[in-house]
């Protein structure tokens, strides 16, 4: 796949917004992008897009779960006073990203908006020299008060306003690229595997709500109960101001995980598989949880061998997530060349030393 | 002249300009960088006046003639320029993170996670920011300063240059009578005058002076003025709407805002005075009859500090008397602004009347 292509499917992908528990706008992308290349496809109870890849095995078939969140982060309004709103965060949103923002109100239709940070004079005193809470900050839809009250209500969903860029040097920005990002890496793969014959079934999962609870991903495992399963998320890439031992370099590697929510046998064959096909890679490890849908999914049933897959993503949680398709290409790669690769006898060696 | 007479000679004022504004809205000018709005003020203003120049500094003059016996000499300026970037330095390792210093007022809270576009040039950069993941929560109590932050332009292997400029890179947006865009302050004003030099006006020589540099210091309107040389000024500007509601802590004690500056929705500001200039009271009192005669809605700015052109013009040569009218907007100087068509529109049309009901005499009166 082009470069060009990756970038069109990508910008298809941020250009809804999805945040957290409202992802459902997201299915008729997906079902686009991914149904010709599938054999079945179903939404999970809580909303998560399911679709499989047969497998060609005669035997019964062992199945692989491949899965990526498809929510992202956001606002929400709170409170209206005054024909101005108030904001809670849905994910985790550092608030001094705030003033300025340009934001989209879903009200009863679409109404641009933007946050600001009042004068100081209108603030309390503790906020008067600094940094502003998020619960102080208003939203201003530049409408008279008794239209902002017909067209928004409590409750209703905020998204950044903020237009897709096209850089050079393979690189691209818009908001969502968490974890939009690796849906892109998933399509990749689906569509590497079009000639290709694997012998497992593949499940390839969108799933819900990571940014808060997790639910999409462990009830769709649940529900698909995969011998094996593989997160593919983003991680944190270097810029200046970010430590250089939690962070990777921006389009030049992916990054495996490593720790207790990955299957260390599983992480051996990525390695393996990677070196052997020329893919850069750095180790992400992480000494308890890995802050992606593995930590839930790696504990359904009586537990999921696991993988991670990391794209690295520069400043994540913002309107302006940066990656390089060239990450995304690696990670589509490797997963599909570890799905195709993959013996019908695979699980048998994924054993623990002590019992051989 | 009484409302009625006027209604009917009224000049557009709606989709075209409306259209305009989002042009000079999106065009980027940074003060000492204008040649983007001042190319479009040109080339839309040329065929209207009789004289037409760009002096040293890069002020557009341009001077359309009544056709009356005795004539006023007015000037009417309008700032091109807008606050934004420059460039300072580049990080040696790893490449494409520039440092950066604001030019004009920016508070450096408006800064975090915006993107910017790269003065004549086809070229976005971000200013990054910590994942909120590898901050701590005290450090997300603490403001971060300019000199820590970086434009990332490293998406660009034909790179951006020290001393490139660079502004916000909002896009114009309208939804209703609301606009909601970057340089509101003053492409405004800036839209206005062109728009008043579309009129003739018998009794007076209208000077136009879209000027430079304003947001440095009022810089661009002290040679302008010298250089037109008239017997009276206007300023056209953008001035703040802080009209925000308070926080409400105790319900039994709601408290008032009373440092609005001015109001949204609630016409034109006419300036009293400013940390720059004591307005000439009879521009003021002018003003005010023009409105109150024609039923255009009018406030007055809060008196208190800030400064427009008015403060440099006001003083030239053997001094002129000044005034300014302005257009409220929210949130002037930082990603995007907010205005009204309403106070838009009605700030031309007082603008326009006032200007059409001025003869010589009003310099006869006293200050």
């Amino acid at each position: 796949m082009k470069t060009s292509e990756i970038k069109s499917i990508l910008k298809e992908l941020t250009s809804t917004p999805a945040l957290s528990g409202h992802e459902s706008a997201l299915h008729s992308t997906l079902n686009h992008l991914w149904s010709p290349y599938l054999d079945e496809v179903s939404i999970s109870r809580v909303g998560s897009f399911q679709a499989l890849r047969r497998g060609t095995s005669t035997q019964p078939c062992p199945e692989l779960l491949v899965t990526a969140h498809m929510d992202s982060i956001g606002l929400m309004v709170s409170a209206i006073q005054d024909g101005f709103l108030r904001f809670t965060e849905i994910g985790g949103i550092d608030p001094r990203l705030l003033p300025g923002q340009m934001v989209t109100v879903h009200g009863k239709r679409d109404i641009p908006a933007l946050i600001v940070q009042p004068p100081s004079f209108l603030l309390p005193v503790e906020f008067q020299n600094g940094i502003v809470t998020l619960h102080s900050l208003w939203g201003d839809c530049g409408l008279p008060p008794e239209k902002v009250n017909q067209q928004v209500a409590i409750g209703d969903l905020v998204s950044f306003d903020q237009p897709f860029l096209e850089f050079e040097n393979d690189m691209v920005c818009s908001p969502s690229l968490d974890n939009r990002a690796s849906l892109a890496a998933l399509t990749y793969c689906i569509y590497e595997l079009v000639n290709r014959q694997p012998a497992w079934d593949s499940w390839f999962v969108a799933s819900v709500q990571e940014e808060e609870t997790q639910a999409g991903a462990l009830t769709s495992t649940f529900q698909i109960l995969p011998k094996l399963a593989i997160v593919v998320d983003v991680t944190f890439a270097n810029s200046p101001g970010t430590p250089s031992h939690k962070t990777f370099p921006l389009g030049d590697c992916i990054a495996l995980g490593w720790g207790p929510t990955v299957h260390p046998y599983l992480y051996k064959t990525f390695q393996e598989l990677a070196d052997q096909l020329e893919i850069p890679y750095k180790i992400e490890s992480f000494s308890r949880r890995s802050g992606t849908d593995a930590d839930s999914l790696q504990l359904v049933a009586h537990g999921i061998p696991t993988m991670v897959v990391s794209i690295p993503l520069r400043y994540m949680h913002s309107a302006v997530e940066v990656v390089s398709i060239k990450d995304i290409q690696r990670a589509g790669r490797l997963i599909a060349e570890f799905i195709a690769g993959l013996e019908i006898d695979y699980l048998e060696k994924i054993k623990w030393d002590e019992t051989n | 002249m009484g409302r009625n007479q006027l209604s009917l000679t009224l000049p557009p004022f709606g989709a075209t300009q409306i259209r305009l504004l989002e042009k000079v809205s999106n065009a980027q000018a940074v003060s000492g960088d204008e040649s983007d709005v001042r190319k479009i003020v040109i080339e839309t203003i040329r065929p209207f006046v009789d004289e037409l120049k760009v002096d040293a500094l890069g002020n557009v003059l341009a001077i359309r003639h009544g056709s009356g016996e005795t004539r006023l000499k007015v000037m009417v300026a309008a700032h091109m320029d807008e606050v934004g970037l420059m460039l300072t330095s580049e990080e040696e390792k790893p490449e494409g993170f520039f440092r950066f210093e604001v030019i004009g007022g920016i508070d450096q809270r408006y800064l975090l996670g915006k993107s910017v576009k790269i003065a004549h040039q086809d070229k976005f950069g971000v200013i990054g920011t910590k994942p909120i993941h590898l901050t701590t929560p005290e450090e997300r109590k603490t403001s971060v300063n300019i000199d820590s932050m970086r434009v990332d332009l490293s998406g660009y292997t034909n790179k951006a240059r020290i001393g490139d400029r660079a502004t916000f890179a909002t896009q114009f947006q309208r939804f209703g009578d609301c606009i909601r865009g970057k340089a509101l302050d003053n492409r405004l004003g800036v839209v206005a005058l062109i728009e008043l030099l579309k009129q003739p006006y018998p009794n007076l020589d209208l000077m136009a002076a879209f000027t430079v540099q304003e947001e440095l210091g009022l810089r661009g309107a002290q040679v302008a003025a010298f250089a037109l040389n008239p017997e009276m000024a206007l300023v056209l500007d953008c001035t703040p709407a802080y009209d925000l509601p308070l926080e409400i802590e105790d319900p039994d004690h709601l408290p008032e805002n009373t440092h609005y500056n001015t109001k949204l929705n609630h016409g034109p500001a006419i300036y009293l005075a400013d940390h720059a200039t004591l307005s000439d009271p009879r521009w003021i009192a002018h003003l005010v009859q023009t409105a109150e005669e024609n039923s255009i809605p009018y406030q007055f700015r809060q008196p208190g500090g800030g400064g427009t052109d008015a403060g440099s013009i006001h003083l030239q040569r053997s001094g002129i008397p000044s005034v300014s009218l302005s257009t409220p907007g929210r949130y002037i100087h930082t990603p995007a602004a907010i205005a009204s068509l309403f106070d838009w529109k009605n700030t031309f049309y007082l603008a326009y009347l006032a200007l059409q009901s001025l003869t010589p005499d009003i310099l006869n009166h006293e200050r």
